[in-house]
């Protein structure tokens, strides 16, 4: 990813509260199906798997195909037991992983 | 990517110009039928095969949010929802966005867990064409949720 994903989470959240989580990386999704000027396929680059993980356990993940619009974007829901870390991870075709870690703040 | 987009878009101006106006009278004859048909990719069927099985969707329970019509088929957003109480005995374990008349059947698997707390997901779609959008869902105890929504699209997304 050429610039930081951004990520959207409500400022204090209550133990046991159910809240939404906006996710918003950037990425141009190359689908596989363009041909350059030259006719040649144009390889398929995409985050093709998102997944987020509160404190070792799985919360939420979404396997991407060409079909999601360039700069993804995802926003899911979460029931926050309790204090912790949460890790968003984006992988791509490229072999690139970006990893971002938010500490939720449960008061 | 702007670019290239502009140079598809010449490609088939030539290609229309050069089809001649018998074939265009011809395909316009045709094309209202055939338009209305909602037609289903091949890969479409095999994907929905392969997630369903042997298992008959239910309908109801599963709502997909997303415009009737688009002007750009590029960024079209796209809410799924399915009403459950996200229990250990009942909960969705994922939902399913699929594509009838896209290149590519599958858009996107979104799954979910009991950390999820509420079975929603939004995000951002493309569309080469107008075409049926279908949402899926997959319920804990092993049965299906199925839903469908006509989107009309002006501009097929780039490179789809």
């Amino acid at each position: 990813m050429k610039k930081p994903p951004r990520i959207k989470i409500q400022p204090s959240i209550n133990a046991g509260e159910v809240i939404e989580i906006k996710t918003l990386a950037t990425h141009f999704m190359e689908t596989g199906n363009r041909k350059d000027a030259a006719g040649n396929k144009i390889p398929r680059d995409i985050i093709h798997t998102f997944t987020a993980t509160f404190e070792g356990q799985d919360v939420f993940s979404a396997e991407l195909g060409s079909g999601i619009a360039a700069n993804p974007y995802i926003a899911f829901f979460m029931k926050v037991p309790g204090p912790g870390v949460l890790t968003l991870t984006w992988l791509e075709d490229a072999g690139t992983t970006t990893v971002e870690k938010v500490t939720l703040n449960v008061i | 990517m702007t670019r290239q987009c502009s140079v598809k878009v010449l490609r088939r101006r030539t290609f229309l110009l050069g089809a001649g106006a018998a074939a265009l009278v011809g395909a316009l004859l045709k094309a209202v039928p055939e338009a209305q048909a909602g037609e289903e990719s091949a890969e479409y069927k095999a994907a929905l095969e392969a997630l369903l099985g042997h298992a008959t969707p239910r309908a109801g329970g599963i709502t997909l949010d997303i415009p009737d019509n688009i002007e750009n088929g590029d960024y079209v957003p796209v809410a799924l929802a399915v009403d459950s109480p996200m229990t250990a005995e009942n909960h969705v374990k994922a939902i399913h966005l699929l594509s009838t008349a896209n290149p590519r059947a599958a858009v996107a698997t979104f799954r979910l867990t009991l950390l999820s707390g509420k079975a929603r997901v939004t995000s951002r779609m493309r569309l080469a064409k107008t075409q049926e959008v279908v949402a899926l869902a997959e319920l804990s105890d092993g049965t299906f949720l199925m839903t469908a929504r006509n989107v009309e699209v002006k501009v097929g997304g780039c490179g789809m």
